[in-house]
């Protein structure tokens, strides 16, 4: 028994005692890996090889034209435009979806009465799909039946969706915050109820005053899980809104607002500039390996002063 | 204090309406007519026309090519949402199994091989991924729609943290009792894994249904279309005649997120459980 029965003492991460055979963990990883080399393997290879050719545009094979490709994307005005929205749109639908997210997780926390209704309602928006929900929003911001079109009337604001840039904008950045809400919200709560009783109460002790103490010892006791939801937050705001951005532009992108993913799936499937597309698409990958980088290095730290 | 959980309760019941008014409305006004609604707005009230017009979304003939039904469309999500979930737990289990309870040589080098997929979101590689599905022949079929999806770790990520966390005397024990690897898994790991499979399932499901940029690249034929995949058409098609049918598009969209929203729901706490614990 000893022979297959192998201890592993010193690795604190793996399992004390493991199996040991020859072919079985390749058996069991076989599948994942099959797809994992063909569907993420693969295409990123592709995307990269890509970048830095010309397709011929009667589909004769192509040439390799180097970095000009990467040149074309950073010199292009549009594509400064474009990357200039995105991180505007990414920096507000990021704020104002933690922000409430918080704010309300704060106020569900400290409630009895009513807990378990109020956490029920504030969550289930996270079940809509993005587009759906950008279904939703052109529909309120409609201009013929919309409430909230009538809504800013009242105040001299005439909103345009899908013709005015900035009043599409501004409907994106609401539809994309009030579908994240309730992710925040979810994980701001079960933090704030992962505070220990005697913390609080201690808190309570020294000092009085309710907001000084949410700023001086709830809110960096939060800080790790606000860091987390801040990468996932611009990681959705980069990425999954695309569905909301389809919907609201309606193939009209020309004059509306439009985030770098958009505008890769725009140059590869409707202007089929495949060497401009995947530059783009190496672009965003370089974006995410820093993201990912970065909360990698956060989270050890983390797990570091725990 | 009496004074600041009142408005804590004002400022929850703004969130509250905030978060279910857009929802409810949109639901109210699915039972107006469209002429009704193209005169008066968006409604808060019932129209008792519900039944009608979710018939007529369920069972009429429309689209592009007149053939596609909004049954066909949810059909297709449950299969995706299904597909994909049930696919995800099934590879997940497999390999996080082979990574934490194994010992082999390369043992080191697939986790990076496969945790590295969590790096790069679909979104980043979705021409060279569409260019791979046409080179395989793989378009407007279940397999293209569902598997290239499975092709990330976080399933697997999931699992192998509850593996770490299950108690090695587990495995002692069993190997006293003389089970072998399959045994293990099947009769220990399985069982004591339901719970967090129940809660994958759920957050995979609702993933898998929500999904819209993969089928909108692989599926043109609209037999394969699913309901939020459908749903610009619903905007471009329907809602472009000269009386929108406003009412439809509501009904589609409320279709488009009933399963998911009655799931999350239904099975709260295991969802709010398996997404608070294993994303960190």
């Amino acid at each position: 028994m000893r022979g297959r029965f192998k201890d592993q003492g010193q690795q604190a991460a793996a399992k004390r005692v493991q199996f040991a055979s020859p072919f079985l963990p390749y058996l069991f990883l076989a599948p994942q890996l099959a797809i994992i080399f063909v569907f993420f393997y693969w295409p990123s290879v592709q995307a990269i090889q890509s970048s830095f050719y010309l397709e011929d545009p009667f589909g004769f094979g192509s040439t390799f034209v180097g970095l000009t490709n990467y040149a074309d994307v950073l010199k292009s005005t549009e594509y400064f435009g474009i990357a200039r929205f995105t991180a505007i749109f990414t920096a507000l639908v990021t704020f104002f979806a933690l922000a409430i997210g918080l704010l309300l997780a704060v106020k569900a926390d400290g409630v009895i009465r009513g807990n378990a209704a109020y956490k029920t309602l504030l969550i289930w928006v996270y079940a809509i799909a993005p587009p759906v929900a950008g279904l939703i929003g052109m529909m309120f911001f409609n201009q013929h039946i919309g409430p909230l079109v009538e809504f800013a009337r009242w105040f001299g604001w005439d909103i345009k969706v899908g013709l005015d840039y900035f009043d599409t904008a501004f409907a994106m950045i609401v539809v994309a915050v009030w579908k994240q809400i309730p992710y925040n919200f979810i994980f701001f709560l079960s933090g704030l109820q992962g505070i220990p009783v005697s913390v609080r109460e201690a808190a309570a002790i020294d000092c009085r005053s309710e907001l000084r103490r949410f700023w001086t010892v709830i809110l960096p006791l939060l800080a790790p899980t606000a860091f987390f939801l801040l990468i996932i937050n611009v990681t959705y705001a980069l990425f999954d809104t695309f569905g909301i951005i389809d919907v609201m532009v309606k193939d009209k992108a020309a004059n509306n607002p439009i985030t770098l993913v958009y505008k890769v799936y725009m140059d590869g499937f409707r202007g089929s500039d495949l060497g401009g597309s995947s530059a783009q698409s190496v672009i965003l990958m370089v974006i995410v390996l820093v993201l990912t980088i970065f909360q990698f290095r956060f989270i050890e730290r983390r797990v570091h002063y725990n | 204090m009496h004074r600041t959980r009142f408005f804590d309760h004002v400022i929850l019941l703004i969130g509250v309406f905030i978060m279910v008014a857009p929802v409810v409305v949109a639901f109210m006004t699915s039972t107006h007519e469209a002429a009704d609604i193209h005169r008066n707005g968006l409604s808060l009230t019932w129209g008792g026309h519900f039944a009608e017009t979710y018939e007529t979304v369920l069972t009429r003939e429309g689209g592009f090519t007149g053939k596609v039904t909004g049954f066909n469309m949810m059909l297709n999500s449950m299969i995706l949402g299904l597909g994909f979930a049930v696919g995800k737990i099934v590879l997940s289990m497999l390999a996080a199994y082979a990574i934490v309870y194994f010992r082999f040589p390369l043992a080191s080098f697939f986790f990076w091989v496969i945790f590295t997929t969590l790096l790069l979101p679909l979104e980043v590689r979705i021409l060279p991924s569409y260019e791979v599905m046409n080179a395989l022949k793989l378009t407007n079929t279940y397999t293209g729609l569902i598997v290239p999806l499975l092709a990330s770790a976080t399933g697997t990520f999931y699992f192998r943290q509850f593996f770490k966390s299950v108690p090695d005397e587990l495995l002692e024990a069993a190997r006293i009792d003389g089970a072998g690897p399959f045994k293990f898994f099947i009769d220990v790991l399985v069982p004591l894994s339901r719970t967090m499979m129940a809660a994958i399932f759920i957050i995979m499901f609702v993933y898998g249904w929500n999904q819209y940029l993969w089928p909108t690249l692989m599926t043109t034929d609209e037999g394969f279309f699913t309901l939020v995949r459908g749903i610009k058409q619903i905007l471009l098609v329907w809602v472009g005649s000269n009386i929108p049918d406003y009412n439809e598009a509501f009904a589609l969209a409320i279709l488009a997120m009933l399963p998911p929203v009655m799931i999350v729901v239904i099975f709260q706490r295991w969802f709010i459980k398996g997404l608070t614990e294993s994303d960190k």
